[in-house]
């Protein structure tokens, strides 16, 4: 009921967009009438076009993803178990990480040329440092009694690593996991629509440069829906996955 | 019945008088702990018999989970000696098993009461097919079996701390070591909890040194029970509990030599606190 009470202006607004556009008959090279947004969105879904673009996009973010996520989790980790190690490491971090992830496009695109690997590359590089710093901080996160129970009942490192560390920071990982996967699409389409000539991103540009205002709102609905619905599905394995962890 | 009791509490008595007789297992020598300037304990002499039930109580700050983590190897002493069966003591060994009163914090939340148990045997390197039949036989042993497949956060804090003694003994330890093992637990549960750990030390002879600020509760479950002093905390003085065994939660604590000691311990702590 309360959803549907909080629709209740986004669906007015457009409403008011719809019946405004159709009587005062607007013309625009940048604004488009719901309707034919709707008939752009379901024409683009006919031909497959959208759905193309969006395996695409999806392939590069998640590819980035995973490699981002992957290396990161692996520092965090060692980061984490060993603060010597962090603190030594700490002002390169510091000095990498605030780096925009789309400044290193020029690099990238030397190194890699346009295509999948670059994109899957500056991802990744998007990706890695908030899945390092929250992996070394969900580490940090562990109580202490739990590491004790390990050292009473003397498990050897390797065992602490797999039974006590990893398990106890997945919840706080994960987390980490569903705002990296936020990011990596963010940065995809943003690659995609400053230089990759693929995706999503390029349909949105393709379509604002050639005029097609109801394709550009079209595309942009549907990352917005790709965005929205990836965050749910990710919740909901959040939700099965630790559904005994004490907190998150 | 009544010649059973007199022949059981006989024995019993029999064990009690041989105190000075146990085999001592861990030896205090002079110990003492310092975390910088501060001094937390001071010349601790103490020596622990296989098989006693030693119980700790003080005023807090006097330093009796210290000595606790001392024992458990937690944490290494600044002067004196600990040893261990003979031996220079300042690791945990998996002799050693310790019950935290924090079970929440103590348990895997991730896993459930089968697993947790388990995990002890996994450290001890115990085959995985051994394992399904003694994680059985310990959560039968702590009133568990019918709960293996639940996790910590569904059980309620008696059958939790149940729980975290199932795995200490699957260490199979010859020492346990309780801190304030029942101090969250509603009175009920703690009678209850008190009488299973007498049951379960009482068959495997497990030598148990047990921190508490119930006084009633080290005389109640003890041989002998240490009082210690604060600032820095020093044993003020040691009490023999010459009560027979088996104890009942009814009866022992009507016996006057119950109501003596109670009378002895209260007085002795409430001149320590002055």
């Amino acid at each position: 009921m309360t959803r549907l009470r909080g629709l209740a202006l986004p669906l007015a607004l457009v409403l008011m967009w719809q019946i405004g556009a159709a009587t005062f008959g607007v013309q625009s090279d940048t604004l488009s009438k719901p309707s034919d947004i709707a008939f752009a969105l379901v024409a683009g879904l006919g031909d497959g076009s959208l759905l193309g673009a969006s395996v695409r996009t999806l392939a590069a973010a998640g590819g980035g993803l995973l490699i981002g996520a992957a290396l990161g989790v692996l520092f965090g980790l060692a980061f984490g178990l060993l603060p010597p190690l962090s603190r030594l490491m700490r002002v390169t971090v510091e000095t990498l990480r605030p780096i925009p992830a789309v400044a290193i496009l020029p690099i990238a695109l030397l190194a890699f040329g346009f295509g999948y690997r670059m994109e899957i590359a500056i991802v990744a590089f998007a990706c890695f440092f908030p899945m390092m710093i929250l992996t070394e901080h969900a580490i940090g996160q562990i109580a202490p009694r739990l590491m004790e129970v390990a050292r009473v009942l003397r498990l050897t490192v390797a065992q602490r690593v797999a039974k006590i560390v990893v398990p106890a920071s997945l919840p706080r990982i994960f987390v980490a996991l569903r705002l990296a996967a936020g990011i990596a699409l963010i940065v995809a389409v943003t690659v995609e629509v400053t230089a990759n000539p693929m995706g999503l991103g390029y349909r949105l540009m393709t379509a604002a440069q050639s005029l097609r205002p109801a394709d550009m709102f079209a595309t942009l609905i549907w990352v917005g829906f790709i965005g929205w619905a990836l965050n749910r599905a990710l919740l909901a394995v959040e939700a099965r996955l630790f559904a005994h962890a004490p907190e998150a | 019945m009544a010649l059973a009791s007199a022949v059981q509490n006989a024995a019993a008595r029999l064990i009690v008088d041989n105190v000075a007789d146990r085999k001592p297992q861990l030896v205090f020598q002079s110990v003492s702990l310092s975390f910088g300037a501060t001094e937390i304990l001071r010349d601790i002499d103490l020596t622990i018999g296989e098989g006693e039930f030693v119980c700790v109580v003080g005023p807090s700050g006097c330093g009796k989970t210290t000595l606790l983590r001392l024992i458990a190897g937690l944490l290494k002493a600044t002067g004196g000696a600990v040893a261990y069966r003979g031996q220079v003591h300042d690791r945990p060994s998996s002799d050693i098993a310790v019950v935290f009163q924090d079970y929440a914090n103590a348990l895997l939340p991730w896993r459930t009461a089968e697993g947790n148990v388990s995990l002890a045997l996994e450290a001890a390197r115990k085959p995985r097919r051994e394992r399904p039949a003694r994680i059985a036989e310990l959560l039968r042993k702590v009133g568990l079996e019918t709960h293996a497949k639940r996790f910590p956060t569904e059980m309620s804090g008696g059958m939790q701390q149940r729980l975290q003694i199932a795995r200490c003994l699957a260490q199979e330890p010859s020492m346990l070591l309780m801190d304030e093992p029942f101090g969250a637990l509603d009175a009920m549960t703690r009678q209850k909890l008190q009488d299973e750990i007498l049951a379960i030390v009482s068959q495997s002879n497990v030598t148990t040194f047990f921190v508490t600020h119930d006084l009633e509760e080290a005389i109640y479950l003890g041989d002998r029970v240490v009082a210690l002093a604060p600032h820095p905390g020093r044993i003020a003085k040691i009490f023999d509990v010459s009560i027979p065994r088996p104890r009942d939660q009814l009866t022992t604590r009507e016996t006057p030599e119950f109501l003596h000691l109670r009378h002895k311990l209260f007085t002795f702590i409430r001149e320590a606190e002055a």
